[in-house]
């Protein structure tokens, strides 16, 4: 369980994580600014296992993996959004950022909700609210990678199957 | 029922004889490129991946862009990562600074990217390539990593968005107004996860470097990919661009199906547009640049991998003629590669922008994204060429930045506040596509 913090629509990587910081790859440095330019006070005050709560089209723009990792970095459990954008819809699965697509629970959060996604039984829930929802599944081939825990262990294993 | 070029495409890449939108399919990469930023996260996560060497040595592009010339320290270090992989693994195509320019203009210049072809970049742009007919599209450093290790990536079949453009641009009008048009009429996320078509009889108007815009922006639109079919445009830019760097490789012409399916179509009249501009924060606030409210600019930036080809320096240097930049402007050219940079300093151009109070500098992404050569202050307006105006992205989060074509850009510097063209000069230029620089 952990709280969420409520954004809007069209949160692009440029404000997950600005440019001026990609000259690291590093998580716990990169962590530190995570949407800084949307939300200067969420590096300092997110708590591991809170919620990124947010509209449509999240992790538009730029494709740097740097900002899922950010994101992870500071300890995010889950973003959960109306939709995501595709490279970083990608990129989260590939560096194992829990990523949950639930319109409806979008609609029922407000900041400070306390949030919990159980995704084994494909559900999550605003528990302020008291209301459960059934996420958006993700495909099974994508579901392998996920299982994999990441692309690298993904093609490790198909690279020694061959 | 008919393909579209996307699905032949996919189809011809994965062994299979069609495609449909929603399968996951696995495809033969013909073309895979990293950059400065994505390079070194792509060389650290391939070193986990326990593979001997890459898949193959010939089809790996790696491009100084971003940062380069390195910026700082940490810059230099990213870049030094990208240079050793690059060294390791005898990697056929890395471009230093001096010898390469912003990926997404450079690659088809050196007939890297060709029709048919499946490209995957680990840059969200590489979808710009699709004007020449070929699947492109970006990914992040991991994607890239697996691609270098196998020589495939996973896709899922995007469904197409077809966008229909219809009539003849009227002067200033470029491959910019086009697609800032769609992005204006179908919003951020309107084509999100799937391929924009551009096809109609306005396309036979457009050079190459203007298709390229169109293609370049298609992810402003929240697109995988951007595509344009090959016609005798992309013929003669293909052929004359094989023949400079004497690199040649055969290319199929593909075609979408008169049956083929398309999830929606938009319809552009590109006879009655106007230049556009978008208001900041987003690409897709663009209005015609009439409706602009009066705003004093504090920079233009004259760049990029969406307008900083050949074609529209010459716009730009047409649009300022004799004048000068208005005072309080500071106009940054900064030309997209090394061949463009030549191109334009024996055309002269350079020498005027210079002459004319412009700070112009050796290829790089630069300012763009707000790393260097321009980064904006806290309040600052600047009127930019580029393909994002995201809070943030050229520097300060309370910059405002307008996006534009070149000829509204300078015009801009010349005026000191959003302008369109013809305030400055009354007749549009007559365009001489081809890039002569071999
Ligand atoms: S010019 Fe800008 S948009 Fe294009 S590749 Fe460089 S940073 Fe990205």
């Amino acid at each position: 369980m952990g709280r969420a913090w409520c954004y809007g629509d069209s949160v692009d990587t440029d404000v997950i994580i600005p440019a001026r910081y990609l000259t690291t790859t590093d998580p716990a440095e990169l962590a530190e600014h995570a949407l800084e330019d949307l939300d200067a006070g969420f590096a300092s005050a997110v708590q591991a296992g809170d919620f990124v709560v947010a509209g449509s089209n999240f992790g538009c723009g730029s494709s740097r993996e740097h900002a899922p990792v950010a994101l992870k970095g500071a300890g995010v459990g889950a973003v959960v959004a109306r939709s995501f954008a595709r490279i970083f819809f990608r990129n989260a699965i590939n560096t194992g950022l829990v990523i949950v697509t639930c319109p409806e629970l979008v609609d029922v959060t407000d900041s400070g909700d306390e949030i919990e996604v159980d995704l084994a039984k494909g559900v999550a829930s605003n528990v302020t609210k008291n209301q459960s929802f059934q996420p958006e599944p993700l495909p099974d081939f994508i579901l392998e990678i996920v299982e994999c825990g990441g692309l690298v262990e993904w093609v490790k294993r198909r690279t020694n199957a061959a | 029922m008919g393909q579209t070029i996307t699905e032949k495409i996919l189809a011809r890449h994965s062994g299979r004889d069609e495609v449909r939108p929603g399968d996951i399919v696995m495809c033969r990469v013909d073309l895979a490129m990293a950059n400065d930023v994505t390079a070194p996260a792509a060389a650290d996560a391939f070193a986990r991946m326990d593979v001997a060497t890459v898949w193959d040595r010939s089809k790996i592009a790696l491009v100084a862009s971003h940062f380069a010339p390195a910026k700082d320290i940490a810059s230099a270090n990213l870049m030094t990562r990208m240079r050793s992989f690059a060294l390791e693994h005898d990697i056929e195509h890395l471009f230093e600074v001096g010898r390469g320019g912003i990926e997404h203009i450079l690659l088809p210049e050196e007939a890297l990217t060709l029709p048919g072809d499946v490209v995957i970049g680990a840059d969200s742009h590489s979808c710009t390539y699709g004007a020449l007919g070929c699947f492109s599209t970006g990914v992040g450093s991991t994607d890239l990593a697996a691609v270098m290790a196998t020589g495939e990536i996973w896709l899922r079949v995007p469904e197409s968005l077809r966008v229909v453009y219809s009539g003849a641009p009227p002067p200033w009008i470029v491959g910019k107004d086009l697609i800032l048009s769609v992005i204006a009429a179908i919003g951020d996320d309107g084509a999100r996860y799937m391929a924009m078509e551009h096809t109609g009889d306005t396309l036979g108007y457009l050079s190459m470097d203007s298709r390229l815009t169109l293609t370049n922006m298609a992810i402003e639109a929240g697109a995988k990919s951007g595509i344009i079919a090959p016609d005798q445009t992309t013929f003669d830019y293909v052929s004359s661009r094989q023949a400079a760097v004497g690199r040649h490789r055969d290319w199929p012409t593909l075609a979408s199906d008169s049956d083929a399916a398309y999830a929606s179509e938009v319809r552009i009249d590109a006879a009655s547009l106007e230049p556009m501009v978008a208001r900041p924060s987003l690409p897709s606030r663009a209005v015609p640049v009439g409706e602009i409210e009066p705003v004093r600019v504090d920079q233009v930036f004259i760049g990029s991998c969406t307008n900083a080809r050949i074609e529209d320096l010459r716009i730009a240097a047409h649009v300022l003629g004799d004048e000068r930049i208005a005072p309080h402007v500071r106009l940054m050219v900064i030309p997209a590669t090394q061949r463009v940079w030549q191109q334009a300093n024996a055309e002269g151009l350079l020498d005027l922008f210079a002459g004319a109070g412009a700070s112009v500098s050796t290829p790089t992404c630069g300012a763009c994204l707000g790393a260097h050569m321009g980064v904006l202050g806290p309040d600052e307006v600047c009127v930019s060429t580029s393909n994002r105006n995201y809070v943030g992205r050229m520097g300060h989060p309370s910059a405002q930045v307008y996006l534009a074509n070149p000829a509204v850009a300078m015009a801009s510097a010349v005026a000191g506040a959003v302008a369109h063209p013809a305030e400055i000069r009354p007749d549009a230029p007559n365009l001489v596509p081809e890039l002569v620089v071999g």
